[in-house]
């Protein structure tokens, strides 16, 4: 016998009620440390907060408010275009290159073979390293004259650049770190997408005679696309956020090559002492990353499948 | 439905409610906090003493400089100021470097900073000038160095005490100057021997190189005050950053890498440390601070000593403190600045922090150091003390850092040759001009 529609929602909003004390303690993290902060940010970006004042003093907010003025001033400082450029700079080279580095990654950890086990973590390593730690190895990795990746290239008759000195060379290095450094990550989600696929497909391409290259274009790839859907805005979103790396490689040097937007926001915020120029800087952070978020939500019906 | 959604939401007003509650300022019985704020003066009157040893009183200090290895070095010192004055207790907090300003800022902004803390000299301007400091008075000071004294002082009061200092001198390579026959530097060279001198080390291997001076703006505040100028006018109302005597200082820094190459340039550096290549024997000369000694010593094998830094038209020698601060906040004034003048001037403390070879104390009596001076390497260690003759301070503005930041990346540019010289001091000058409000 079905339930009338009613009682099913009866019974849903007596769940919540028992849910709701277990739901409270991370209820309640949630409005400290994200909800609260986020309104807060909000209100500061409209105030000339030097960061150092106390917020909590009556009155405080009427007297330092300034409306829009922050948010005018960083879209029209040619600073602000520079390090948008240099970002969108990072997420053209590192988007396609970690792509096609996960996917090799996932590919062969797909493929049965002894210890592969081994592999999986060796693979996994660099994402479990600080990233601290990893930029500092790799700073000494790409030194020009000393550096292991500049000696490699000697071997083969190449002179190498000057990478983290060299303004052309700066982004490409921070991006060669970064695929090496997420393509574990990455490359892990696409193996699970793999693995997820149904082995009939293969077996019936197998009876048609098809080679490995035309199944992996014609079954793997297409049935793959929710994975990399995926991979694609958790990378564009992190891409925007990049700062660790930078921080510790370049510090935003050779000549301003390698600022990138939160670097900017904690520059303001922590040693210029313009916090609320800073918290503006980061909800204009937010909305571009809303926006290309939405467009991707937008574009998926156009090449993600769903396997039903 | 209706009814679990108009819960949810009370749910979540409550929680929020709860939150803010949580987060609101202690009742507020004390004074409007804003009030004489921007003229933090604590009083400190001295006659309190008649009352009888109540119970210790309690203050906070906070640090950075004892992060590392000097942890044990403070809570001696700590051990004997209670002993001293058993009626305060020190309760020392320790934050590394890095996490220390954020840290701080947080605090202070947040109100809950603690009674007295350290600062280095650029984050000193920025919070005194926010009147974030309490003056402190009614302690003896005399026995500070003056010109460090005064570097805390903002408009006539004392904002900060120096608690020690250190500096920079020239420290050469002996083997390579006998190699390259030329006679060792004295107090007296100025910049055009000590070109000379580097381009005959130079001359010794395509390795080997004159001078590592860095093209930064810590160095370049310096350099300009060697060559007469300035970055901002006397009374800090407008930027000189591209007057000719700046210029011809930047120029010369530069020159040095991309004409007479006698200092290596990024690529020729190789990404190898400025210290590891003095140390490997490829430097002739390096100015650079006091506290490289030890490391100097421990690793060179080669002969090394020190001289004052040589200057242009004048010369000019860079000098690094760190402060105490008082919170303008807290409940014992007295204590605090009792420690404080403790910690930065008395001959307790410094015996200590000398023993124990931190760094040095900021005194006027520098009797008090001998045992300093009998260490070498290096063997002319009165250079450091010769040194404190031409100090020149940091041009310490509000928005100091990101004075720093602009000029430093402009200096970067030129001294990879992407900009002239010219270019890159009118582009500072502009910059700074556009982002940053002077008087």
């Amino acid at each position: 016998m079905k339930k009338s529609k009613t009682e099913k929602l009866r019974k849903q909003g007596s769940g919540l009620l028992v849910a709701s004390p277990f739901l409270l303690p991370s209820l309640i993290g949630l409005m400290i440390f994200s909800l609260m902060p986020l309104i807060i940010s909000g209100l500061i970006s409209l105030t000339d907060w030097n960061g150092l004042d106390q917020l909590m003093q009556p009155g405080f907010f009427k007297e330092h408010f300034i409306g829009f003025e922050n948010y005018k001033t960083i879209l029209t400082t040619p600073e602000f275009w520079k390090t948008l450029g240099n970002t969108a700079e990072y997420i053209v080279l590192y988007i396609p290159f970690m792509l096609a580095a996960s996917l090799l990654v996932a590919y062969l950890l797909s493929r049965p073979r002894k210890a592969i086990g081994v592999f999986r973590v060796v693979y996994y390593i660099p994402v479990l390293t600080s990233w601290v730690a990893a930029s500092l190895i790799w700073k000494s990795v790409l030194a020009p004259q000393y550096g292991a990746l500049n000696g490699i290239l000697e071997i083969f008759g190449i002179e190498g650049p000057g990478w983290l000195l060299d303004e052309k060379w700066a982004m490409p290095a921070i991006v060669l770190v970064s695929v090496w450094k997420d393509m574990g990550f990455f490359g892990l989600i696409l193996l699970s997408g793999i693995v997820g696929i149904n082995k009939t497909y293969y077996e019936a391409a197998d009876i048609d005679g098809a080679n490995g290259w035309t199944k992996f274009i014609k079954i793997t790839l297409p049935l793959l696309t929710p994975s990399i859907f995926y991979v694609v805005i958790v990378a564009m979103i992190n891409s925007f956020q990049l700062f660790p790396q930078i921080m510790i490689m370049t510090g935003g040097g050779p000549n301003g090559a390698t600022q990138v937007m939160v670097e900017r926001i904690y520059q303001y915020g922590f040693r210029y002492f313009r916090m609320g120029y800073a918290a503006a800087f980061s909800w204009i952070l937010f909305a571009i990353i809303m926006v290309f978020t939405a467009i991707q939500m937008n574009g998926q019906e156009r090449w993600v499948h769903y396997d039903d | 439905m209706k009814k679990s959604k108009l819960f949810s939401l009370i749910t979540l007003v409550l929680a929020m409610l709860m939150v803010f509650v949580a987060c609101a300022p202690a009742a507020n019985n004390e004074a409007d906090p804003t009030e004489g704020k921007s003229d933090a003066q604590v009083q400190t009157p001295a006659d309190k003493e008649d009352e009888p040893a109540a119970e210790p009183v309690t203050i906070t200090y906070c640090n950075f400089n004892s992060s590392g290895g000097n942890e044990e070095t403070l809570a001696k010192m700590v051990a004997a100021f209670e002993a001293a004055h058993p009626n305060i207790k020190v309760e020392v907090e320790t934050i590394g470097y890095d996490d220390y300003f954020t840290q701080m800022q947080t605090r202070v902004a947040g109100g809950t900073a603690p009674d007295c803390y350290e600062l280095n000299i650029e984050n000193f301007a920025a919070y005194a000038n926010k009147g974030l400091l309490a003056e402190i008075s009614g302690v003896d000071v005399s026995a500070l160095n003056e010109t460090a004294l005064n570097a805390f002082n903002v408009g006539g009061k004392q904002y900060g005490l120096p608690e020690s200092f250190s500096n920079v001198i020239l420290i050469y390579n002996k083997d390579l100057f006998d190699q390259a026959g030329v006679a060792y530097p004295t107090d007296d060279w100025t910049q055009a021997d000590l070109q000379v001198a580097a381009e005959k080390i130079r001359a010794l291997g395509d390795d080997i190189f004159g001078i590592w001076q860095p093209i930064t703006y810590n160095e370049f505040f310096k350099v300009v005050a060697q060559y007469g100028g300035a970055l901002l006018n006397e009374d800090k109302t407008q930027f000189t950053i591209n007057s000719p005597e700046n210029l011809a200082a930047a120029q010369a820094l530069v020159d040095r890498v991309l004409v007479s190459n006698v200092q290596p340039n990024a690529v020729q550096q190789g990404g190898m440390g400025d210290w590891d290549m003095f140390m490997s024997g490829r430097l002739g000369m390096i100015p650079t601070g006091i506290w490289a000694f030890q490391t100097f010593t421990d690793n060179c094998d080669f002969e090394w000593d020190i001289v004052v830094e040589p200057g242009s038209t004048q010369k000019a020698t860079h000098f690094f403190s760190n402060c105490v601060v008082m919170n303008p906040e807290t409940k014992h004034p007295e204590e605090v600045a009792t420690w404080l003048a403790w910690l930065a001037s008395s001959t307790d403390s410094a015996d200590i922090r000398l023993a124990a070879g931190w760094d040095l104390p900021a005194l006027k009596d520098l009797n008090a150091l001998s045992a300093y001076l009998d260490i070498t390497p290096p063997a002319n260690r009165e250079a450091v003390f010769k040194s404190l003759d031409y100090l020149v301070m940091p041009p310490v503005i509000e928005d100091y850092a990101l004075m720093s930041d602009i000029i430093g990346q402009k200096l970067a540019a030129a001294a990879e040759g992407t900009i002239t010289v010219q270019e890159a001091l009118d582009q500072a000058q502009a910059e700074c001009e556009a982002q940053i409000k002077l008087g």
